[in-house]
């Protein structure tokens, strides 16, 4: 693991970048404990004041510090994420091992749940589901309907690893020295897909970040708990753009951004450095 | 001798690929029954009751007769599918679907919700299938050369702003341009779907109105697109380079044109076509997103007002409308493939 990571700082740029962006939007997250406010009080600061020394990100319209805001924002934001693949992970992993090292009638049912998953639009589901909740939906529940949702495109990828591992030698000789089903999954298999898991964790987080921050903008969500499209939804309320207060927008806008392009190079650049003819390219060519 | 060959290698081929057709259509009918299913249990689960919460809605405003509410209450028990046992009320929920009776739009009062939809249904279909294209066709080809091409500057380039472009959701990439386009210079029309003062007609100045204001949320679908298209097309054409058969094509003295494209990118597509039937959905998601950032007239707008509007029926229409659509769109890509792909009608 430690030579894999070394390698990955030394021969891949991208993987350097996405470290560098992801630690940086983390920093911010973390500092939220040492906010001075608390995060959903309103008017403690002057409204409306551009990025200062005192007030580095300006403040809003509605009287929060722009960057003690972020740092809620993004915290809650990543969190968000994290549920989301955390527990899509499971499933995914649950479906991908047993479907691609069982096949038969097993993996043709569970396969043709996995591509409903994947082609269904997610969105108007979303929008149906806080119609009928409204103020009643809360970030955990958002989450967890995400996951739900989330674990299929990433099962298939998994699948297909074990189906190629089945045919290997070790999990004959796994097999024939008694070891049960889930011992060869959990044991033999799963240290393959880790890497795989990794990179779609990452990939996963994008996509459920990136919806999170759809439906809190148009206000589908819990709108008051602070999150990057919760902000951005205030932001427009108040019409932000229109007023001049392009601070309110511009630095949760960019903070994300940050995150999604860091998040996305750390899959890229791991998933490209799992595949050896692209690591030999690599560490070829720099040679 | 060989004509009997001939036919029954034909035959072979018939029914190969009329099992693939019936594979599909049967995943198909999976997808529309399970997305279906999802719907009603997303309206039957919840623990608030939808009628009352609309009549504690509309009561709030001020004193209602006691039996014009009762009234309502009925009227609004019927609308939703909520009366008799569950199971009345799943078959309910699926007659009412199958027949595409979703009942008036409540904030359009009295226009039935099918009439919006058919309003809006070619709005988004056309915005969807020009913008998908596009950026299919745009993403393919120019990571095929980026993947051929390895050393070239500009193509490197363009690589970079892919991955920068890719991973952005398409709320803040359609939010970027209409900040650019709409504050910063304003040149294009930012909302809407046409100009208002224009008949809906064929007429030239029409076109051309609809046009305009196509650009800037095709355009936000496109630069995405192209990203993951691109990303895509790259590594698999970078991978089916080193194969055996392209390198023995090089050695034999083939135009690297022709070696590009009946070689590697011809190959290198397959999996693209798939991922295009697969990614359909989240395309979908993103034009949905993209209509409202725009004001385009399409399901998008029509479902997020609704969803404002409290118009329920309007709200799971246009719901199981787009199931509907994507997974029929999901199937054509399906059956067209086996054009690019000519082993799915012998296997």
């Amino acid at each position: 693991m430690a030579v894999f990571l070394r390698d990955l700082l030394r021969y891949r740029a991208e993987f350097r970048i996405g470290v560098a962006l992801v630690a940086a939007v983390l920093l911010l997250s973390v500092l939220a404990s040492f906010s001075p406010y608390p995060p959903d009080s309103v008017y403690v600061v002057p409204p409306d004041l551009p990025p200062s020394l005192t007030y580095w990100f300006g403040t809003t319209s509605r009287g929060q510090d722009v960057f003690w805001q972020l740092s809620f924002a993004i915290r809650n934001t990543l969190l968000f994420g994290g549920t989301v693949a955390l527990v899509s992970r499971l499933v995914a992993l649950a479906v991908g091992l047993i479907s691609g090292y069982k096949g038969g009638w097993l993996d043709r049912v569970l396969m043709s749940v996995n591509d409903t998953f994947i082609v269904i639009p997610l969105l108007p589901i979303l929008v149906l589901f806080y119609f009928v909740m409204r103020d009643r939906i809360s970030w955990l529940m958002l989450a967890l309907i995400m996951a739900c949702f989330g674990w299929a495109y990433d099962a298939r990828l998994i699948r297909s690893v074990v189906m190629s591992l089945r045919q290997r030698e070790f999990t004959q000789t796994s097999l024939f020295s008694g070891m049960s089903t889930r011992q060869i999954l959990t044991e033999e298999h799963l240290p393959y897909v880790m890497p795989i898991l990794f990179s779609t964790t990452m990939n996963n987080m994008v996509w459920s970040i990136g919806l999170e921050v759809t439906l809190a903008v148009l206000g589908f969500t819990d709108i008051n708990t602070p999150t990057i499209g919760g902000m951005i939804y205030w932001a427009n309320q108040h019409t932000a753009m229109v007023a001049g207060i392009w601070w309110w927008i511009a630095f949760p806008t960019i903070t994300v951004i940050m995150a999604f392009i860091g998040l996305f190079l750390l899959a890229v650049s791991v998933n490209a450095h799992i595949d050896p003819r692209s690591r030999l390219w690599s560490v070829g060519g720099a040679s | 001798m060989p004509a009997t060959t001939l036919s029954s290698i034909s035959g072979a081929a018939l029914s190969g690929y009329a099992g693939y057709v019936g594979r599909r259509l049967a995943q198909f009918l999976i997808v529309v029954f399970i997305g279906i299913n999802i719907a009603y249990l997303v309206t039957h689960a919840s623990p608030i009751d939808p009628v009352e919460q609309s009549i504690s809605a509309v009561t709030s405003f001020g004193n209602t007769a006691p039996d014009a509410i009762e009234q309502m209450r009925n009227s609004l028990r019927e609308l939703y599918g909520l009366g008799g046992t569950p199971v009345q009320q799943y078959l309910t929920f699926w007659k009412r679907i199958l027949s595409a009776d979703f009942g008036p739009s409540l904030s359009a009062f009295p226009t039935p919700v099918g009439t919006l939809i058919v309003r809006a249904l070619p709005w988004t279909a056309g915005l969807l299938a020009v913008s998908t294209l596009v950026a299919w066709v745009l993403g393919n080809l120019l990571g095929g050369l980026a993947g051929y091409y390895r050393q070239s500057r500009g193509l490197k380039l363009m690589g970079v702003i892919a991955m920068g472009l890719h991973p952005i959701p398409y709320y803040i990439l359609a939010m970027l341009l209409l900040i650019l386009f709409g504050f910063i210079w304003p040149v294009l029309p930012i909302s809407g779907g046409a100009a208002m003062n224009l008949p809906q007609s064929l007429t030239p100045e029409y076109v051309w109105s609809v046009l305009q204001h196509a650009i800037l949320p095709a355009l936000s679908l496109i630069l995405i697109g192209v990203g993951s298209w691109f990303l895509g097309m790259r590594s698999l054409v970078s991978n089916v380079l080193a194969e055996d058969y392209v390198v023995y094509a090089e050695l034999a003295g083939v135009k690297s044109w022709r070696i590009l494209t009946s070689y590697v990118m011809r190959n290198a597509l397959v999996p693209q076509v798939t991922g295009l039937a697969m990614s359909l959905g989240g395309i979908f998601n993103g034009a949905v997103i993209t209509e409202k950032v725009f004001g385009y007239p399409g399901l998008g707008s029509l479902l997020v007002d609704a969803v404002y509007a409290g118009d329920y029926g309007l709200v799971l229409g246009v719901t199981t409308v787009s199931i509907l659509g994507v997974s029929v769109g999901v199937l054509a890509i399906d059956l067209l493939y086996p054009l690019l792909d000519p082993r799915v009608k012998v296997g």
